[in-house]
């Protein structure tokens, strides 16, 4: 079973529609025990770095996260509290990545803060990117970005650009993965990154 | 590179799509999801779904229909019309809508803004504004540059004025401005592009285009000159006036960054 995991971070029902496309039973939840037997095990979120931590410490989801040993995505604020901390109200998050999260620098000629559209993702290199293409777009929202990792342990699988900001699109350590993009609402491009998760 | 969105709008009464000019005299133009589906797979970035019935039940049926699109449709959707409280907001969000769109509510109520985006965040809310040049019936020159917001789809003026209510609706926590001219909307002769470029330097977040374009020169024009990050269209679409690949294709040609 794969589960999604619930703490209050806003609108599960896309991931859950992106599941129920796929053929794919799942269960919504937040009880640890649940999510320690999941075979894939889905973080999703929008919102808030820092509440996003509060409300996975006031369900214990704190230590059981970090020691999950089947496959882990992150999506979102999902691969942000997967990294070490947040410059968004200075939150320090599970440190799964050796990575930090950073807000958007502003720049000229002006960028949008937040982010909020499509765009490209290149130097894919993981079975996660399986049959996607260098350049294909995904779809993004966020004021907030992971920086390249520094410990050789965790990997930039993909990357992207706005403005002149490089940031890492997603992240891959061990079992767990992230993406700082919506797979769920990124269409056919999407649901493959979706599917190839769950191939794993 | 962060692509320029292309956004079809469909205006939903009764759970059909319709279509009218200058919010007066619909006709009716098809099936919302499928519709929805169509555009999706003709390469729309996201999708706009506006809710015009006037009666409860109407609300109803939109309701059970942004389930059944939030369970077809797998690029983001907003959907508006109607929203008047917070718990409006909550029950599309629920019901599977990625954001909302809020216009008269925020002109009458702005704090509902500072309530939606502090509970679901800023992506979720979209501040629609619907704003006339100069304070009469008539459409007149973009020469005294006041913008008159109005309300209840243009019926109504407000001694609201375009510039400052856009940058309240910023700091009150909008993820994104749509801005529709009365003065062009349904008359397909563009979008005034100068506006959008003093928007746009006046704002962080993103600003859609709408209501205006009848050509794919009127989409370029305000993507490039008016800097919109989106154009958002409806009828040129409904009528298959143009098909999506074909203005994707167009604007390529002429550099623009879109999502092929």
């Amino acid at each position: 079973m794969i589960a999604i995991v619930d703490y209050d971070t806003g609108n599960l029902r896309s991931v859950e529609n992106a599941l129920k496309k796929l053929g794919k039973d799942y269960v919504v939840t937040s009880d640890p025990d649940v999510i320690r037997s999941a075979s894939h095990v889905l973080l999703p979120g929008v919102g808030e770095a820092s509440s996003a931590m509060d409300k996975l410490r006031e369900r214990g989801l704190d230590k059981v996260i970090p020691a999950l040993t089947q496959p882990v995505l992150g999506i979102c604020i999902g691969i942000q509290v997967l990294c070490r901390s947040s410059e968004e109200n200075d939150a320090t998050c599970l440190g799964v990545f050796d990575s930090e999260i950073r807000r958007f620098r502003e720049e000229e000629p002006k960028i949008k803060i937040p982010e909020m559209g499509w765009n490209t993702i290149f130097d894919l290199d993981s079975p996660l990117f399986k049959g996607i293409n260098e350049g294909d777009f995904v779809y993004y929202v966020h004021s907030y970005a992971p920086t390249m990792p520094q410990d050789g342990q965790t990997k930039a699988i993909a990357k992207t650009t706005y403005g002149s900001q490089t940031f890492a699109a997603a992240l891959n350590r061990g079992n767990f993965y992230g993406t700082q993009f919506h797979p769920e609402k990124s269409g056919p491009v999407g649901s493959r990154i979706l599917k190839n998760f769950l191939d794993l | 590179m962060l692509a320029k969105r292309i956004i079809p709008c469909l205006d939903i009464k009764n759970g059909q799509t319709v279509k009218g000019i200058n919010f007066e005299g619909l006709r009716e133009v098809g099936d919302p999801v499928e519709m929805g589906a169509k555009y999706a797979a003709e390469g729309a970035d996201e999708l706009v779904y506006l809710d015009i019935s006037a009666s409860l039940e109407g609300r109803k049926t939109f309701t059970e229909l942004v389930t059944r699109i939030s369970e077809k449709i797998d690029i983001p959707f907003t959907v508006g019309g109607g929203i008047s409280t917070y718990e409006d907001g909550a029950r599309l969000l629920d019901a599977g809508a990625d954001k909302i769109s809020i216009n008269t509510a925020a002109v009458n109520n702005p704090g509902l803004i500072t309530e939606l985006a502090e509970k679901y965040g800023s992506q979720f809310v979209v501040v629609a504004i619907d704003a006339r040049l100069h304070d009469g019936t008539q459409p007149a020159g973009e020469t005294d540059n006041i913008w008159h917001i109005t309300t209840h789809g243009g019926k109504h003026s407000t001694d609201k004025e375009l510039f400052s209510w856009a940058r309240e609706a910023q700091e009150r926590g909008a993820g994104e401005i749509l801005f529709t001219s009365m003065n062009h909307d349904g008359m397909k002769s563009g979008y005034p592009c100068d506006t959008f470029a003093e928007l746009d330097k006046f704002l962080q977040i993103p600003i859609i285009a709408s209501g205006g374009a009848g050509n794919v020169d009127h989409i370029a024009d305000v993507l490039t000159r008016g800097k919109a990050d989106a154009a958002l269209a409806a009828s040129i679409f409904h009528f298959g006036e143009i098909r999506i690949p074909d203005l994707k294709e167009e604007l390529v040609k002429r550099g623009i960054t879109v999502r092929i």
